[in-house]
């Protein structure tokens, strides 16, 4: 039988308040455990929230950049449940009156096609702190630094059919998110993580079949892993007279599967009411368009202004406006280089490369955007040759430095003097006697070739230096010379 | 000396016939000396007390003190109190020294107040006799085998006892009215929002309220004047301009109307209550004001919905109780539901264990719409009845409860009987409205206190009312037998 996946995504955006969605308590990354929960992330008796509403901003936000409606009226509530590192007993979110409402994006796939996703709703919630399972024997550690910290809980339709579609998805969530300025999008911190409900059916068949949600995956590469797993999985079950079990899921990424965590049955009644100590939130339409007026130019749009302005191709557009970080990168270069083709080029080869070796992201690179547009500028100007630029922009990244300083301080100037040029060709040609018999006697139409090895030589001798197209020009003269 | 109400305490210090510290000794002394009979204070703060006291006679001295500077008070024990044990009058947190103040308290300091220590309750203010306190039930100082009401029955038997010249109080659902009522006191509750809830332990969120428990409405205008704001920290509380609570004392009642709901007259109350509920309208009547009967239909109503709401939000804000951070914790473990069963089932008492179980059924699945979705509509209901007669009237009376002070032990095995009680005073919660408590008569040697409500924010009209009635009566002038 054919099968068809049905998959649907939650994913949790970290937002990038400076405190917490409720308390004053800071919400930066690594701090020692607990020194950033204070009297109300404790839950300490008495206590009571005062929602951020920087988070409010960030929410609404979002749900302007995916086209939703927004909640005129959104109100929080308290979904009950008991864990060592949820210090209320029960997580404030927004189940009823969510702050976003229906929404969608369209998603670019590899052979080109586009494909809309909806988002059925995001609403602002508080995350738990940590448990720390491991660090003390036969004892779990609670750290509360992260507990209350803001998330924007992002809900699609399901309407992904494949891994490829679902990671598509998410990489275009993660993209809105970051341009936005909300979610500073780091997967390895837990930044921004993902939910995966995956269920199978047969081909044509519009009932969905039972699913299973995977929780808390936090790469690209993960989600797709888990997803192709899962839906091998179902597949498998059912085709062997199993069935799906409604289930919660956990992906194990050293052994690359995903094993259950609860069954349905098991699954805990969650308890939601309003929370009484909140404040519904009241917005009306002066506020939303305070925030519209506030959004940055979003993916899809600076992609097609990319390929309108740049010139880019559709593929290089894609690639270099997926990530804002990377775009704006990619725009001064161009802008300084005064060259988008050349620009795209680095970013998207050299300097990818350099970024991927060295596990770092653009926005933490070591050449600047300012620098590595400095350096194309003087590829355009003639005063280095590409291979050359290669040498200063390996010497950019290690030592720092502008393309000027770096071509000064090693004497890398490109020689254009036809003079000193002349020079070390008529060295070459006198000191390589039998190559050049070997050109003298060649026949015509392999003598071209033949100029290579000359040119190699000169290269050498001039230490790179020397301008290629000067070269060329003056060894073809030399040599034909000889011939006649 | 222990007679003398706030305001004539006030004018003592002032005047130097006696400082804050020989106040504070002599309140501590009696303390140690009697509230053996009535086990009203759980924790006293003897050494704060004189540190705060020296300090406000140092401001006095200086020319520099408030006008509630030097003044002694108590606390119930759900505030918040930093350095201090706040227990709420549980097991649970019979260890829990307080790293902060409740905002209510931190304004009481700021203003000068000497605390003199923390007063029993119902535990986690469940209750209306104080009999459910993990330190024993408190007593009325009129009857010590009759109970002094609940949940701020310590703070009612401490002013009625003269342990403590006034204290704070909360009230959910009758916790300041019922216990003043019962113990010959005058309660205030005040609108909701009007007094920051930051700091004091939650029982039912959007129901809790602080306020005064005093000799005299005077007294709980003085009290007001320092507890109500507008605090950030509390979401809930309203930004609203706090006037001055005794400005409006003296004014005349001259037509004041007064509507006397006909279903504050129950067929299964206390005869005496109603009669004297009459005469005390009687006295409205001779100071200008005129009565006519108003109707609150859904007020039968108003106990089964609170019972939904109130267990509903304690499921949940009793929580955080888990053995995990503060408080009590089992003994040995063995494994994370041990730890949470028992340190919960071993630090709580039976009363706050059963409204925890209403409260989580009744959230539950399958069981929301028509438990507490059918709640909230009856509350609707209720603060609709109340609104539309107060658009007639200004203020509408009854008796606070249906009798007077009962025996210890005589409802505890009857919990819908003990809820029953707070008939009159929990629609207040569900609407949100102020109301009042004051000594209106006894009833076989026992008090009995007549209710005042009036609309949103209406607490100096409350008070100019209750003045005026204790201009007029010496009923709030009484004391116990002995005391």
């Amino acid at each position: 039988m054919e099968w068809e996946a049905v998959i649907g995504l939650e994913i949790h955006a970290q937002l990038a308040t400076k405190s917490k969605i409720f308390s004053g308590a800071s919400t930066a990354f690594g701090a020692e455990p607990n020194t950033q929960a204070c009297a109300v992330d404790l839950a300490l008796p008495g206590t009571l929230p005062v929602f951020n509403e920087e988070a409010l901003r960030m929410a609404v936000k979002f749900g302007l950049a995916v086209d939703a409606e927004i909640g005129r009226k959104s109100v929080f509530d308290r979904k009950n449940y008991f864990y060592p590192d949820l210090p209320k007993g029960y997580q404030t979110s927004q189940l009823f009156h969510p702050i976003v409402g229906i929404g969608h994006i369209d998603i670019t796939l590899e052979d080109g096609t586009n494909k809309r996703i909806g988002v059925t709703r995001a609403h602002l919630e508080e995350d738990a702190g940590k448990s720390l399972h491991d660090e003390f024997p036969g004892m779990t550690g609670i750290d509360l630094n992260r507990a209350g910290t803001p998330l924007l809980e992002i809900v699609s339709e399901p309407d992904m059919r494949s891994a490829e579609e679902a990671v598509a998805y998410v990489r275009k969530i993660h993209s809105i998110v970051t341009s936005l300025g909300i979610c500073d999008g780091n997967m390895a911190e837990g930044s921004f993580r993902c939910d995966c409900n995956v269920s199978i059916r047969p081909k044509g068949q519009e009932e969905f079949g039972p699913r299973t949600e995977t929780k808390n995956i936090n790469s690209f590469r993960f989600i797709e892993k888990a997803i192709l797993g899962e839906i091998d999985r179902q597949i498998d079950l059912v085709e062997d007279g199993g069935q799906v079990i409604q289930a919660t899921r956990l992906y194990d990424a050293d052994k690359n599967e995903t094993r259950s965590m609860r069954s349905k049955e098991e699954a805990n009644d969650y308890r939601y009411f309003p929370c009484p100590d909140l404040l519904p939130i009241v917005i009306d339409e002066d506020y939303i368009e305070a925030v519209r007026a506030t959004l940055p130019e979003l993916p899809d749009a600076r992609k097609a202004r990319f390929i309108n302005e740049y010139k880019l191709s559709e593929y290089d557009a894609m690639v270099l406006s997926g990530d804002h970080h990377t775009a704006d990168y990619f725009e001064t270069v161009a802008n300084a280089a005064s060259d988008a083709k050349i620009a795209a080029n680095w970013v998207m080869g050299e300097l990818s490369k350099m970024l991927n070796q060295n596990d770092t992201h653009i926005k933490d690179s070591p050449v600047t955007a300012e620098q590595l547009g400095g350096l194309l500028e003087r590829i355009k100007d003639d005063t280095i040759s590409g291979k050359i630029a290669k040498q200063v922009f390996e010497v950019m990244w290690s030592d720092g430095g502008s393309a000027d300083e770096i071509i000064e301080a090693k004497g890398l100037k490109q020689v254009t003097d036809s003079g000193a040029i002349e020079k070390i060709v008529d060295e070459v040609i006198a000191n390589n006697s039998a190559q050049v018999d070997q050109y003298i006697n060649a026949e015509p139409d392999k003598r071209g070739k033949m100029i290579g090895f000359f040119m190699g030589q000169v290269m050498k001798a001039s230490q790179g230096k020397a301008n290629p197209g000067q070269v060329q020009g003056m060894l073809k003269q030399k040599l034909d010379a000889l011939v006649s | 000396m222990f007679d003398k109400t706030l305001a004539e305490l006030a004018n003592g210090l002032k005047t130097g016939e006696f400082s804050s510290v020989e106040l504070t000794q002599a309140y501590l002394k009696r303390i140690k000396a009697e509230d053996k009979k009535y086990n009203s204070f759980i924790t006293v703060t003897e050494e704060q007390a004189l540190q705060q006291a020296q300090a406000a006679d140092q401001q006095i001295a200086a020319g520099s003190a408030g006008l509630f500077t030097g003044l002694p008070i108590a606390h119930k024990d759900i505030f918040c109190t930093k350095g201090v044990r706040t227990s709420c009058a549980s097991k649970m947190l019979d260890n829990f020294i307080s790293p902060y103040d409740a905002t209510v308290v931190d304004k009481f300091n700021q203003a000068g107040a000497v605390t003199l220590g923390k007063t029993n309750m119902d535990e986690f203010a469940m209750g209306s006799s104080n009999e459910s306190s993990f330190y024993g039930p408190s007593r009325n100082p009129w009857d010590t085998d009759r109970v002094p009401g609940g949940s701020s029955g310590g703070s009612a038997a401490a002013v009625s006892a003269q342990l403590a010249p006034a204290a704070t109080g909360t009230d959910t659902g009758g916790s300041i009215r019922q216990p003043a009522a019962l113990c010959g006191i005058t309660g205030l509750k005040p609108t909701y929002g009007r007094v920051s809830r930051f700091g004091m332990i939650a029982f039912a969120s959007s129901l809790d309220q602080g306020g005064p428990m005093t000799k005299t409405a005077e007294d709980a205008a003085m009290m007001l004047n320092v507890m109500a704001g507008f605090d950030k920290q509390d979401s809930t509380s309203v930004d609203r301009e706090v006037p001055d609570y005794t400005a409006e004392l003296d004014r005349p009642l001259n037509g004041l109307r007064i509507g006397l709901p006909k279903e504050f007259f129950v067929d299964d109350m206390d005869s005496a209550i109603a009669a004297q509920t009459q005469a005390a309208i009687k006295e409205f009547e001779k100071l200008g004001a005129t009565v006519k009967e108003v109707s609150l239909p859904n007020t039968a109503l108003s106990i089964p919905a609170y019972y939904i709401i109130a267990p509903a939000e304690a499921s949940s804000n009793l929580s955080r109780f888990d053995g995990v951070r503060y408080g009590y914790r089992c003994e040995n473990p063995v494994d994370l539901e041990d730890l949470y069963k028992r340190s919960r089932g071993e630090g709580f008492g039976t009363e706050v264990k059963r409204r925890i179980m209403v409260g989580a059924y009744a959230l539950s699945e399958g069981f929301y719409d028509a438990y507490y979705n059918k709640a909230q509509q009856i509350r609707r209901l209720i603060r609709d009845d109340f609104a539309q007669v107060l658009n007639d009237v200004d203020v509408i009376m009854g008796p606070t409860t249906p009798h007077p002070a009962f025996q210890l032990g005589e409802k505890t095995s009857d919990p819908v009987a003990m809820y029953m009680e707070d008939i009159f005073t929990i629609s207040l919660n569900l609407a949100g409205l102020p109301g009042m408590s004051v000594p209106c008569g006894t009833v076989n040697g026992l008090p009995t206190g007549l209710q005042i409500i009036g609309d949103y924010f209406a607490e100096q009209k409350l008070l100019n009312v209750a003045h005026q009635f204790q201009l007029a009566t010496d009923w709030h002038t009484q004391s116990p037998q002995g005391i």
